[in-house]
């Protein structure tokens, strides 16, 4: 066996351009390779960090892909029922005023199961962040139609395609609470080109230097790939994700402050 | 001087969590529970002690800010009656997996569906059985008086936190609406920061160099390490079996026929002793106030003494079947129950329990 060359042996000091930071933990992501999630995971990470928010700072974990964030990132954190992570940061927040409280929620934990606890949380203007990646699809039960998934789209539960008159149309829920008085900034970015990860990364420090206001609720969507779900390659699902996702889902802020 | 106040029951839980350093209430109203929130509103919490109260969009949504709660370490609480019970189950069956301690309130209502607003006692399956999915108990109290609707709240607290666990409060409409008299004690003071780091070293504070992250989960994927999680909790369940039991003798001492009753069933139960002794009859009244723990082994005890047990609940005969397990046979037990919301009244349960086992001699009277 060739030896396998170490970390440190490939990265010469002079070289380091650019290094994980650390919040995020030596555990392998498992997401599937090309999958938007560990960009995400990344950002905000990256922004606590930049921001030395660490110790002040409890995460809510969802139930879907990304059911298993707290493998992932260095900080403390709640693991919610599906759909319920917007009522655990309340009770968190309530209790910890203080604190920074974040969720991260697919678009089936947020926008189905989880819709009443999202339009409330975000109604009440709870001083939280919410990060919300939407792909269009249940990622983790294996691909089954989302609220948030296009007309026509196949799914495993949308087989010939997502027919709207029976299964009802794609649910654009941040639109809808950026209608809410108790948002204060919704912003809708994505990460799957090197430009849109800074724009994004803007965003994101954003919902979160905002929340030291007390103004409301902070409410970032990612608009995200599930190459595996769409059943694409990762390059194929971003160009899809560009002519489909896009359109429907623009991307820009919908919201800022005054 | 004593503080001795005139309250319904509903109100002395919600003045007991208080004084016992509660830091958080979510709730949702349903009759005949609802006084509970209205009154920490009402007592301005906020400038007494600190204490947050907030209405939540459903009991689905207050049971989560309960976890959220609970998870940083806050004692939280929460409470509803049967159809918001219910609907928490989700909520509760987390917590138990990742070994949350809170205070919940059932005021029980009749069922099932919207049932009634009337009292009754049908909730026991789903308290002391489980409820939502998994293998776990809660502590279950069964106060029978305002004064222990008081009282469970801070024993409550106590015992969520001696545990981590979950502990029910099942009352129902009859002693969460009437009105009694109440001694009050001291207000426990809120724990600080610093004091719920020492207590509580498992709770999502934030992450601080000294230590690892703290993370609140039910999950393992592992099927080894799930099974591990479980047993440890069922290693849990049987130390506060062996520990926790509370219960009440009321006339046992000589008693050769004896109710078991809890709650407003067993204050009913309480008057128709009296009734019974009158009447000559050697009757005693066993009062369960842990329904989990059960007092297995003392009705172990008194099936020894006493010729025949009779039940007694607002339910169509839940609780019989943990009376009739812990005797085991050897003597006869017999259920009465009214339902729908109806409460029996003490002769009526003392004429089932003399046609049960004096006049008709249904069964042979048991010697040994
Ligand atoms: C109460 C409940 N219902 C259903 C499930 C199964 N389930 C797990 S994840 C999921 C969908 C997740 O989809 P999404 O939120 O879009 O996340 P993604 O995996 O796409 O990132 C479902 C239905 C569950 N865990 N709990
Ligand atoms: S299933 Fe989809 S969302 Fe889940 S990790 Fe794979 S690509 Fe990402
Ligand atoms: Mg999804």
């Amino acid at each position: 066996m060739s030896h396998i060359p170490t970390r440190d042996e490939v990265i010469e000091p002079e070289n380091l351009v650019y290094s994980r930071t650390c919040l995020l933990t030596d555990n392998a992501l498992s997401y599937c390779p090309g999958c938007g999630h560990g960009t995400a995971h990344r950002l905000i990470m990256e922004v606590i960090e930049e921001m030395n928010l660490q110790a002040d700072t409890i995460g809510v974990a969802p139930v879907g892909c990304s059911v298993l964030a707290y493998d992932f990132m260095n900080i403390d954190m709640q693991q919610a029922a599906h759909g319920r992570a917007p009522a655990v940061a309340t009770g968190i927040k309530r209790l910890h005023p203080e604190k920074f409280v974040f969720t991260y929620q697919g678009d089936g934990d947020l926008a189905a199961i989880g819709t009443g606890e999202t339009i409330h949380v975000c109604n009440r203007g709870e001083n939280i962040t919410v990060f919300f990646v939407n792909n269009g699809i249940y990622g983790m039960t294996g691909g089954q139609m989302a609220p948030t998934t296009l007309p026509g789209m196949k799914t495993a539960t949308s087989p010939f395609g997502r027919d709207v008159e029976t299964m009802g149309h794609p649910l654009k829920i941040t639109e809808l609470v950026a209608q809410l008085p108790g948002t204060y900034f919704v912003s809708r970015q994505s990460v799957h080109t090197p430009a849109n990860v800074r724009k994004a990364k803007k965003a994101i420090e954003k919902a979160i230097q905002y929340q030291k206001l007390n103004k409301g609720l902070c409410f970032v969507e990612i608009v995200s790939n599930c190459n595996s779900g769409w059943k694409m390659t990762p390059l194929e699902s971003n160009k899809w994700m560009e002519e489909n996702m896009f359109p429907y889902y623009p991307l820009g802020d919908i919201k800022v402050p005054k | 001087m004593k503080d001795i106040r005139l309250m319904k029951g509903n109100e002395a839980i919600a003045e007991g969590a208080i004084r016992a350093g509660c830091d958080g209430y979510f709730g949702y109203p349903i009759t005949p529970q609802s006084e509970v929130m209205e009154y920490l509103f009402a007592n301005k919490i906020k400038e007494r002690t600190g204490m947050i109260v907030l209405q939540a969009e459903s009991e689905i949504a207050s049971i989560h800010m309960v976890y959220g709660g609970a998870a940083c370490g806050k004692r939280v609480m929460t409470s509803s009656s049967s159809p918001g019970i219910s609907l928490m189950q989700e909520g509760i069956s987390f917590m138990a997996g990742t070994e949350l301690p809170c205070l919940l309130l059932n005021v029980v209502r009749g069922g099932p569906g919207l049932g009634t607003i009337q009292p009754s006692q049908s909730d026991y399956f789903q308290t002391v059985k489980g409820g939502g999915h998994g293998d776990y108990k809660m502590i279950v109290l069964a106060p029978a008086s305002v004064q222990e609707m008081y009282d469970f709240a801070k024993l409550g607290f106590e015992l969520a936190f001696k545990h981590r666990i979950q502990v029910m409060v099942l009352s129902d409409g009859a002693i969460g609406q009437m009105m009694e008299k109440v001694e009050l004690d001291e207000q426990v003071p809120r724990w600080t920061d610093a004091e719920i780091k020492a207590m509580s070293p498992w709770a999502t504070t934030g992450k601080t160099p000294d230590r690892e992250r703290n993370i609140i989960t039910s999950l393992d994927l592992n099927p080894v390490k799930q099974e591990i999680i479980n047993i440890n909790l069922q290693k849990k369940f049987k130390h506060i079996q062996e520990t926790e039991v509370r219960f009440e003798r009321i006339q046992c001492d000589d008693a050769e026929y004896l109710f078991v009753a809890y709650g407003s069933s067993a204050r009913i139960c309480q008057k128709a002793v009296l009734l019974g002794r009158e009447r000559g009859i050697k009757v005693g009244l066993l009062r369960p106030i842990t329904l989990f723990p059960y007092p297995s082994d003392e009705l172990a005890k008194l099936a020894k003494q006493v010729k025949g047990m009779l039940s007694v609940e607002m339910s169509a005969g839940q609780m019989v079947e943990d009376v009739r397990l812990s005797v085991n046979g050897a003597v006869p037990v017999e259920h009465y129950g009214r339902l729908g919301g109806i409460m029996p009244a003490p002769d009526e349960v003392l004429n089932v329990l003399e046609q049960n086992f004096i006049k008709e001699k249904t069964y042979e009277p048991h010697t040994n």
